[in-house]
């Protein structure tokens, strides 16, 4: 018996196609396969989130924050009072039962986020794909938003900046926080603390909150967690499981 | 009805100039403060990403708010039908006008970046009660404007009813608006509460009116204008009124925050903790900004003296500054809660009662916005007739002698 070509080339097609669906889904989990070509607008589909497992972030390890510091060009200036943070350790004691947790905060990039609302030039914005921003140039450093905020991520630029990181714009005057690396996110990479973290404790996962099958989606489908500040209904982007 | 004669005033030479020299190197110290502050970053300041508000702020938002209150003289006047106060309507606009923008200049002159005046004028979000409250204050010099010139245009007079009517209510409006910038403040302890709203509308009430009894009588003694007790006397005991609903609103927003469990621990930090903004709250704001005022107005008396309703308005003013300070930095110090329940500890200084320094920075454009509203009043005053010629008692007085006593008691 002999197969024609198209037939064989169909059947393997098929194989590939059932295979690919297959394991797709597991591929998915170690990719950023949700994020959108380059030439194409950030959309509503995707919404970016992340879930802190704090049962694995240990106490100690700051890995996540150098990573941001050093992606985002952070740098001290001996001033901790003024000194930017992206993202911090909080370490958290139970005053009743002693129990202790660590975890790490950053901007949660709320769906409804406080500092959008209050922002009186819309320089605070939310894009379509959940990410929480400052326009770098629309910023008059009112400083508002940092009282707004629920969950004191964000800085206020305080003293000239020198040698800033291309991607990733800051200047004087104006305020800023975590932006979920957009920079890198649109270019296919997890954010720097994420892939920091999982060379380590594997705390922290990163995805599409909107895709059922990203790993981010399967995680929180799985385990109850919690959101910092739930009362506020401020539907932050970064949810905690052990909290 | 009377009618009054008004001129510009009368001081001349080295006294009116060295005047406005001396409020120009105050004003110049503001420039020089808000140009430090901008040149080498805010770092400068007390300011933190912990207490993101500071000095500039209380200042800003004093003057602000004592803008309107200032404004309160004029409707009495147009809206209320109070004769005896329609002879200050003309100043009452023009004090408003100037503590206004001597509040909004410290206001811009504390940005981040005052240079980007032109984007705040032209990029709006309409949900932040902030970008409300720029329509608020330009809208509010506007209708000042209007007032103030159906008041000094005979052949439209009887316009200003009118506007005294839009003026008020927008005075109330933009109170609202200022109170609302801390009330809306829903995940701070020490904010999230609309009766910000009305505490906010009462000390200006306060505020504004201690500014307007000292402007005038500082400006009629200095240029020799006749002012009678009467005037003086009622303008007093209208304090009492002022003060007496300021603290009614402290008391019910101090028992609202004591009942609700979530702000108690807010409650026991400025009440009780023997904190700096302890004592801000009790000597400066209640014992010195509202009792003793208060004692000294009510005291039996003869009748009211000028110098107890002097004093009088410098200690509201006093409180009123330490109100403000104990609002905006108290509120800020106190840490914002993330995790209810649990005791916090970053490197980020959660959990902790913030620390803040005021700077002379901060002082210095503060004062330089005192002395910005003071130069417009200065330079008003001088080019249009804003003051009466007389508030003599034979002008003011129905009864042409001063009161014999108080109409309080």
């Amino acid at each position: 018996m002999t197969i024609s070509p198209e037939r064989r080339r169909f059947l393997s097609q098929a194989a590939s196609l059932a295979a690919g669906v297959t394991i797709a889904p597991g591929v998915t989990l170690y990719g950023v396969a949700e994020a959108k070509p380059d030439n194409m607008a950030v959309t509503e589909k995707v919404r970016w989130g992340m879930l802190v497992d704090t049962n694995k972030c240990s106490d100690g390890c700051n890995d996540c924050v150098t990573a941001c510091n050093d992606e985002n060009g952070l740098k001290g200036h001996g001033r901790p009072q003024t000194d930017a943070q992206w993202i911090r350790k909080v370490n958290l004691k139970d005053p009743r039962t002693g129990v202790k947790k660590t975890l790490p905060v950053m901007c949660q990039h709320c769906s409804e986020p406080p500092c959008v609302d209050v922002c009186p030039t819309g320089a605070s914005f939310k894009r379509k794909d959940g990410i929480v921003l400052v326009n770098k140039h629309t910023c008059i450093g009112c400083r508002y938003c940092m009282l707004a905020c629920p969950y004191k991520a964000r800085s206020f630029i305080h003293e000239t900046l020198t040698d800033q990181k291309p991607d990733v714009p800051r200047g004087k005057g104006t305020v800023e926080s975590c932006t979920f690396c957009v920079h890198r996110v649109d270019n296919d990479l997890q954010p720097a603390c994420v892939e920091a973290c999982s060379k380590t404790n594997k705390a922290l996962i990163f995805g599409d909150m909107n895709d059922p099958n990203s790993k981010l989606s399967r995680a929180l489908e799985k385990y109850p967690t919690g959101r910092i500040r739930a009362d506020l209904g401020t539907d932050p982007g970064v949810r905690y499981k052990g909290l | 009805m009377k009618s009054f004669t008004y001129s510009e005033l009368n001081t001349t030479g080295i006294p009116y100039y060295g005047i406005l020299a001396v409020l120009g190197i105050i004003a110049s110290i503001g420039l020089v403060s808000a140009w430090h502050m901008e040149h080498s970053g805010h770092y400068v300041t007390g300011m933190t990403n912990q207490v993101v508000w500071g000095l500039p702020h209380v200042f800003a938002v004093f003057l602000i708010v004592s803008a309107s209150g200032a404004l309160n003289v004029a409707s009495i006047g147009s809206v209320f039908g109070r004769l005896a106060y329609k002879p200050l309507a003309r100043l009452s606009g023009l004090l408003a006008i100037a503590l206004l923008v001597g509040g909004l200049s410290v206001l811009l002159l504390d940005l981040g970046r005052p240079d980007r005046l032109i984007v705040a004028m032209t990029h709006y979000n309409f949900k932040s009660i902030f970008a409300w409250n720029i329509f608020l204050y330009t809208g509010f010099i506007a209708i000042a404007a209007i007032y103030l010139w159906t008041l000094m245009d005979r052949s439209i007079k009887s316009l200003s009813f009118y506007a005294g009517i839009a003026m008020f209510i927008w005075r109330l409006a933009l109170t609202t608006g200022t109170g609302l910038i801390f009330g809306f403040l829903v995940a701070r302890e020490a904010y999230d509460a609309a009766l910000l709203a009305p505490l906010f509308i009462a000390m200006s009430f306060a505020f504004g009116l201690a500014i307007f009894i000292l402007v005038l009588i500082g400006i009629s003694a200095a240029d020799n204008r006749p002012l009678g007790n009467y005037i003086v006397q009622r303008m007093g005991n209208l304090m009492v009124i002022f003060i007496a609903s300021n603290l009614y609103f402290i008391t019910i927003q101090h028992l609202t925050g004591l009942y609700a469990a979530e702000h108690t621990e807010f409650e026991t930090f400025l009440l009780t903790s023997g904190s700096i903004y302890t004592w801000q709250f009790w000597i400066v704001q209640i014992g010195m900004g509202c009792f003793l005022p208060l004692i000294i107005l009510m005291r039996p008396q003869k009748s009211l003296s000028r110098s107890s309703v002097i004093v009088s308005s410098v200690l509201v003013i006093i409180g009123g500054l330490a109100q403000l300070y104990v609002i905006i930095i108290g509120g800020q110090a106190y840490p914002l809660i993330l995790f209810p329940g649990m005791i916090e500890e970053s490197s980020f200084f959660d959990g902790v009662i913030n620390n803040y320094v005021p700077s002379f920075p901060e002082l210095g454009l503060g004062i330089g916005g005192i002395a910005i509203s003071a130069i417009l009043v200065v330079i008003g005053t001088k080019i249009l007739r804003f003051l009466p010629v007389s508030l003599a008692d034979s002008e003011m007085d129905p009864n042409n002698k001063p009161l014999e006593t108080e109409p309080t008691k």
